[in-house]
């Protein structure tokens, strides 16, 4: 396997006396889309967020997360985000009372030159709606705007967390369409709730249960095995049914199982 | 009728007095969430500076262009303040409110001791040009010119403030910092950058009031800017937190009804209705006039 683009070895978090991460590792490869998989609560956002830099201020990070030979903890996440990390929050998070064009321009860098062909050919009303107020969006714009304004950058790795969370079926398949186009370019560590999305995109998944890693491998070959689906994520073999159907050759690609904690 | 025209002008210099304390005060709230009683220092360390420069500094004086040199000064001196009490006592506290107010109401003591143990706790004659003492008639009423002067000063700090928010590449990062500071931060953006200038900007204009506060009032007294303060505090929470123009709004409306309620009821009188619309808007918006949103 070449060498990943992040590693995350023994990642423990504590947040106002709880201990949410407790000893995390895992990989995210160069190339693809990883997804962090999980029930609510088992610290997938706080995971993104610690590799990120933005765990509150009141919360202890312990452990090592590199990317390439670069150490993260302790550098500022503005320096972090500069080196090439870029964040697509849960929620979107785009500045409601600035314009797109201005949440845009938020996210252009002294001394480079900002991708606008590129976000525009992705996502062209962006490019139209220019002068709209990003607080009037509907929740698929918003959401385009986010990945917009972090892809206006050069990216090592994306950090996305729950991109389609809320969005009708429509714009699900919108969002990941334009995800699996990212991807072809940039890694990205995903999380991910919907199913669906994650067998068009994922090739590599990390399932967290309780604050640690319960399983990492093969993502289409997770979604396989009904078994183990529906004990870590807690749904039904129609959704394995469904992945089965459709997932073919790649699900034979098993790497690691490291069993279910 | 001149009565009424002369309430509304003096109610709107005395807005104005609140604005430009009130406006720096806001954003610094709504951007770093700092709760600064240590606001009104700013204001007496400007009323302060100016009056020395009057006298002292080469070029200034009570009149004319000196007097401009004098203000500049007092200005300067108010910013140069501000930023050293951000980067020195306030920077490493950022997310520990307690200690802040600690720190910030600590300060304020400090600093009006400072300005007693240094010139007195006497209010000092204000030294200002003759034409500020002078009125100016209005549709029959007779406007004192100083009260005019501040009007003329808030407006041009609004519309720079405006201006600054809506043009700049620092505008647009204060402006969407009070909305989501953490996202600005995950955009690659160093946001300390922005507190320093905003406090400087805040001890700037709260330092104008402090020089033309002189000019209004006539002297000049250690405890001013603390007395300033509490309706300026009550400005920024009628006008919704890191909102210039809800400030601005909020003056206005304190200022106006502060000056009639005085007027036609008993003196005092309007400090208390002044609670009493803090009251209600805390009770039907508690988010203020415009919310916490730094509008351009």
């Amino acid at each position: 396997m070449s060498e990943p683009v992040l590693s995350v070895e023994n990642l423990s978090v504590r947040i106002a006396g709880l201990h949410i991460l407790q000893g995390v590792s895992f990989e995210v490869a160069p190339t693809g889309v990883t997804v962090l998989l999980g029930r609510n609560g088992v610290g997938k956002t706080t995971t993104l967020r610690a590799i990120v830099g933005l765990t509150p201020r009141n919360g202890e990070v312990r452990g090592t997360i590199r990317m390439g030979a670069r150490s993260l903890l302790a550098r500022p996440t503005h320096r972090l985000v500069r080196d090439g990390l870029g964040y697509v929050p849960e929620d979107r998070c785009v500045f409601a009372g600035l314009t797109v064009a201005e949440n845009l321009r938020l996210a252009e860098r002294r001394g480079t030159t900002p991708a606008y062909d590129k976000v525009f050919a992705l996502f062209p009303e962006l490019d139209r709606r220019g002068r709209q107020r990003a607080g009037s969006l509907s929740g698929g714009q918003q959401q385009m705007l986010a990945i917009g304004r972090v892809l206006l950058n050069d990216n090592r790795l994306l950090l996305i967390d729950e991109p389609t969370k809320g969005l009708a079926p429509k714009v699900v398949t919108e969002v990941a369409e334009v995800l699996e186009r990212v991807a072809e370019s940039v890694p990205v560590l995903l999380v991910e709730q919907n199913l669906a999305v994650v067998r068009r995109l994922a090739r590599d998944a990390v399932v967290l249960s309780t604050g640690k890693v319960a399983w990492t491998g093969d993502a289409q070959e997770l979604l396989l095995e009904t078994a183990l689906t529906k004990s870590l994520l807690g749904v039904g073999s129609e959704v394995a049914e469904s992945a089965r159907s459709e997932s073919g050759p790649r699900a034979a690609q098993s790497r690691t199982k490291d069993g279910i904690a | 009728m001149s009565t009424v025209i002369l309430l509304a002008l003096t109610g709107l210099g005395l807005a104005a007095l609140y604005f430009l304390v009130a406006s720096g005060l806001s954003l610094v709230f709504g951007l770093a969430d700092v709760l600064n009683f240590a606001h009104g220092l700013f204001l007496g360390v400007g009323a302060y500076a100016t009056w020395w420069a009057a006298g002292n500094l080469p070029g200034a004086g009570p009149g004319g262009f000196g007097f401009v040199v004098a203000v500049a000064f007092g200005v300067l001196a108010g910013a140069l303040v501000a930023v050293l009490v951000e980067l020195v006592l306030i920077r490493p506290l950022y997310s520990r409110t307690i200690e802040q107010v600690l720190v910030t109401v600590g300060l304020s003591l400090a600093g009006v001791a400072l300005l007693q143990a240094t010139w007195g706790a006497d209010p000092r004659p204000f030294p200002r040009p003759a034409w500020t003492r002078e009125v100016t008639s209005i549709l029959g009423a007779n406007v004192p010119n100083a009260g005019l002067l501040l009007i003329i000063a808030a407006v041009l700090v609004l519309g720079g403030l405006l201006a600054f928010l809506r043009f700049t590449r620092y505008g647009l990062i204060i402006r969407a910092g009070v909305e989501n500071r953490e996202m600005v931060t995950a955009l690659g953006i160093d946001v300390r950058k922005a507190f320093t200038l905003v406090f400087a900007i805040g001890g700037a204009a709260a330092a104008l009031a402090g020089a033309l506060g002189g000019v209004y009032f006539g002297t000049v007294s250690p405890g001013q800017g603390g007395s300033l303060l509490i309706f300026a505090f009550i400005v920024v929470v009628i006008g919704g937190m890191g909102s210039v123009v809800g400030s601005a709004y909020a003056a206005v409306a304190v200022g106006l009804l502060q000056q009639f309620v005085n007027y036609y009821g008993t003196s005092g009188l309007g400090d208390l209705c002044v609670v009493g619309l803090l009251a209600v808007v805390l009770l039907l918006r508690p988010q203020g006039l415009a919310g916490k949103v730094a509008h351009a």
